[in-house]
């Protein structure tokens, strides 16, 4: 699914932490969202999904596009929404219950009740995230007793199973070890051309090694702004903006 | 340091003497029922004809059970609506209205028990009488009683609710589920041990009543055959009798009164004891 | 899939309407009948009340005249717990913070036994002191008799509020006295208590609050009298005693009892309002300290 983005703004209370973000996501791609802490890069994808509306004190304005249509007359229920639109957070939160129900409650609450299905998608999106070999004798365990990165996988999973079409991905492994790290990362990889993913992330080697086109954030009049967009290696190697390149050569930010 | 000194002794004495008090109250209680338990025997307070202390006639059974009743009645009132109150100022009301909520709840926990009674003889028992009888009867009681203690209920799952990590309810609206459905299945078993020790606790404090339900429940001694029968608690027994008692029978109250303690007490260490070993984990 | 998705939305739809419609009903109807109970009370008391209300003598068994004598044994009865419960709460409070953060068998036991005290039915306070202050030792049906009952009622939760104002304190106020070589008396004394003392005021003013509320513990000690006591051995009554024997004892005083009902709920109010300025007051304080909000 193809998402533009028109002018985007968030704030909080009153505070603007992003201003016009204007973006383009190809259908399939891999959008990587990098800059500073406290750009607004989080916030920005808690807009596509609507979790600005559980948010207290925040407010969104500007267009959002899925296809061309516009985001409100696609998706009038948030809830419908997001079963489009999955999201990550940076640390993983499984729910306190069973890895079988974790994956399942979301689906039973999305009208597939019949359990044979159940089943039969559960396993099939613990395969893809790889972790079925590991978990599939202890699916009635608790979540809570996974690893770290065998958790994130877990929530990787459980969106999935929604057949998203949009994946945001909030750091997803910031708060990884470096194998799991890795594991996850190429899970990512993996998964280009089935799904529209957008993922915010700190480490720029992985922004680069990972991402079609890239977006840069930096803080300008003390708010977020996108200071920069375009093809990965494009951007990184012959960025016209001298922030831009200083920040990508390691040299600030 | 021998300011130091002083200090630690003089505040660990008024320590000691805080914790002591609860031993001297159960020791007057012990002393003040031992001439009933042993003159009259534990086992006739349940097996004697009634309540007709005049006659030598002691059996607590009918009050017991009306305790039991107005209590438990009053937990089935107060658990519901003050597990949904605190569920509506956590995820349905807007940021003001909720504080209001909060703060008319905690004036609701304020109003003393009298003044309950007098609301509850004056506006409440009428309304009730219209179904039959005078209006002072175990239901009335057991209404007002369940108002007094749901902000107990209340106030303990609002904070049990409030800590609960912000990661789940974001977690779970990102997968699209509904509201209902995350306070059903996430919210409400995730913050399960704080409500409970909210139930508990207001559980204790029905047993502990004397006041309102003293004033609605009708003042019979005899065992309640509906809800809408009169029926005297074991705390409104003392209340009324102590002050005319004879020696046998002012006993036997404070028979009456050690069972109360007794009770309220075993739930309590229970609840500590779990609470303790919750920490130490 | 389409059709699941369809039937899916009607369903939860359903299921979101009657739970939020549920879960309003319930919360308002808890705010409805609070609101009913105080507005019933207003009305029904403040009928009777003129100025002289609140200093006249009881006259008529209380049908008539006002409440001035009850309000003083009332003020009496709280000088008494407070004086006697004060001291004791705030040297036991300092005693369980001695080590900032450890649990000793000492503290945990003692806080046990509080906790026990805490639940413990006031009617068995009423039996307690009526044994023990007014029989044993002599005191009879007073107002002593009753106050030393009510500073056994609120000795919990002052202990309980002062404990939690000490804690508040930020250990590193502790540590820089210590580390200018301040005694520990002079630390809690001069650093601590100071800081703390909006909440520990706040403690003291919600067991007053407490303390007027209760009204089965002081039938059977401080008494039922009705006139001005002379001295702290003379018995007399409380303004919830006096509510409760207009409304059950005295028939035709019930719009009396509503009179004072509405002073004690008034009062109580006021005193509900002091407990969050007092707290409020905490958090103003700690702010301009640390500069600015955290």
């Amino acid at each position: 699914m193809l998402i533009t983005t028109e002018n985007v703004s968030v704030s909080y209370n009153g505070r603007t932490v992003l201003r016009d973000a204007t973006i383009d996501a190809k259908p399939g791609s891999i959008l990587g969202l990098v800059g500073p802490s406290g750009c607004g890069k989080s916030s920005f994808l808690a807009a596509l999904n609507r979790l600005t509306e559980i948010i207290p004190g925040a407010s969104v304005s500007g267009r959002i596009r899925f296809d061309g249509r516009d985001l409100s007359t696609v998706f009038p229920s948030s809830v419908d929404l997001r079963r489009h639109v999955g999201m990550i957070f940076q640390k993983p939160n499984p729910f306190a219950m069973s890895i079988r129900r974790n994956i399942e409650l979301p689906l039973r609450e999305h009208g597939i009740r019949d359990s044979r299905q159940l089943r039969e998608i559960t396993e099939s999106v613990l395969r893809d995230v790889g972790l079925w070999d590991e978990v599939s004798d202890r699916l009635e365990q608790s979540a809570l007793e996974l690893s770290g990165g065998q958790q994130q996988r877990l929530c990787i999973a459980r969106a999935l199973a929604l057949k998203p079409q949009v994946l945001l991905m909030d750091e997803p492994c910031s708060s990884l070890d470096p194998l799991s790290a890795e594991r996850v990362e190429q899970l990512i990889d993996s998964m280009r051309g089935q799904y529209t993913i957008l993922i915010v992330t700190h480490n720029l080697a992985q922004a680069r090694r990972l991402s079609d086109q890239i977006a840069i954030f930096w803080i300008q009049d003390g708010v977020g702004r996108i200071v920069e967009q375009g093809d990965t290696e494009e951007v990184f190697n012959n960025s016209a903006n001298p922030i831009v390149s200083s920040y990508l050569s390691g040299r600030q930010g | 340091m021998r300011s130091d000194r002083t200090l630690t002794i003089v505040t660990r004495t008024l320590a000691v003497i805080s914790a002591a008090i609860v031993v001297l109250v159960v020791g007057f209680l012990l002393r003040e029922s031992t001439p009933a338990l042993r003159q009259i025997g534990v086992s006739r307070f349940f097996t004697d004809a009634s309540w007709h202390p005049r006659s030598g006639e002691f059996n607590l059974t009918p009050m017991i059970v009306a305790t039991l009743v107005t209590s438990l009645g009053a937990i089935v009132v107060a658990a519901p609506m003050g597990i949904a109150s605190a569920v509506f100022v956590n995820f349905y009301a807007s940021r003001r209205l909720a504080a209001w909520h909060r703060t008319l709840i905690e004036l609701l926990a304020g109003i003393p028990s009298v003044v309950f009674g007098l609301w509850g003889l004056v506006v409440l028992a009428p309304i009730v009488a219209t179904f039959g009888g005078s209006g002072q009867n175990l239901f009335t009681a057991t209404i007002v009683l369940g108002l007094m203690v749901l902000p107990t209920v209340a106030l303990l799952s609002d904070a049990a609710i409030a800590a609960l990590p912000r990661e789940w309810i974001q977690g779970a609206a990102a997968l699209g589920i509904g509201r209902s459905a995350i306070v059903g299945w996430i919210v409400l078993p995730g913050a399960r041990r704080g409500i409970g020790s909210g139930i508990v606790l207001a559980l204790t404090r029905a047993l502990g009543e004397t006041m309102a339900v003293l004033m609605l429940a009708g003042n019979i001694v005899e065992m309640p055959s509906s809800l809408l029968s009169p029926g005297r608690t074991l705390n409104a027994n003392i209340a009324l009798e102590l002050g005319y008692a004879s020696v046998g029978h002012r006993s036997v109250l404070f028979v009456s009164g050690l069972m109360l303690m007794l009770v309220v007490s075993a739930i309590i260490f229970l609840v500590s004891r779990q609470r303790g070993t919750r920490r130490d984990r | 899939m389409i059709d699941n998705g369809t039937v899916a939305t009607a369903q939860h739809d359903r299921r979101e309407f009657c739970v939020t419609v549920a879960v309003w009903c319930a919360a308002m109807s808890v705010i409805g009948v609070l609101i009913w109970i105080l507005v019933d009370i207003a009305i029904g008391g403040l009928a009777e009340i003129d100025p002289g209300f609140l200093v006249e003598d009881v006259q008529n068994a209380g049908r008539e005249g006002g409440i001035g004598p009850i309000i003083l044994s009332t003020g009496l009865i709280l000088v008494v717990c407070l004086t006697v419960s004060i001291p004791l709460s705030f040297g036991t409070a300092i005693a369980l913070t001695e080590r900032v953060g450890a649990e000793t068998w000492f503290a945990r036991n003692v806080r046990r036994s509080l906790d026990v005290l805490a639940g413990v039915p006031s009617i068995v306070f009423g039996l307690f002191g009526n044994a023990f202050f007014a029989m044993t030792l002599g005191l009879g049906y007073s107002i002593l008799s009753g106050g030393l009952t009510l500073a056994c009622m609120v000795l919990p939760i002052l202990i309980r509020t002062s404990e939690q104002a000490i804690r508040a304190v930020p250990a590193e106020y502790r540590y820089a006295a210590a580390a200018l070589g301040m005694k520990r008396t002079t630390i809690i004394f001069r650093v601590v208590i100071p800081v703390a003392m909006p909440t520990l005021a706040a403690g003291v003013v919600l067991s007053v609050g407490r303390a007027l509320a209760e009204t089965a513990a002081l039938i059977f000690t401080s008494g039922y009298v009705a006139r001005t006591p002379g001295s702290l051995l003379d018995s007399g009554r409380s303004l919830s005693v006096h509510i409760y024997d207009l409304a059950m004892n005295v028939p035709g005083g019930g719009s009396r009892a509503y009179a004072t009902a509405c002073v004690l709920v008034a009062i109580l109010l006021g005193i509900n309002m002091a407990t969050s300025l007092l707290l409020r007051m905490t958090g103003l304080r700690h702010r301009s300290e640390t500069g600015a909000a955290c």
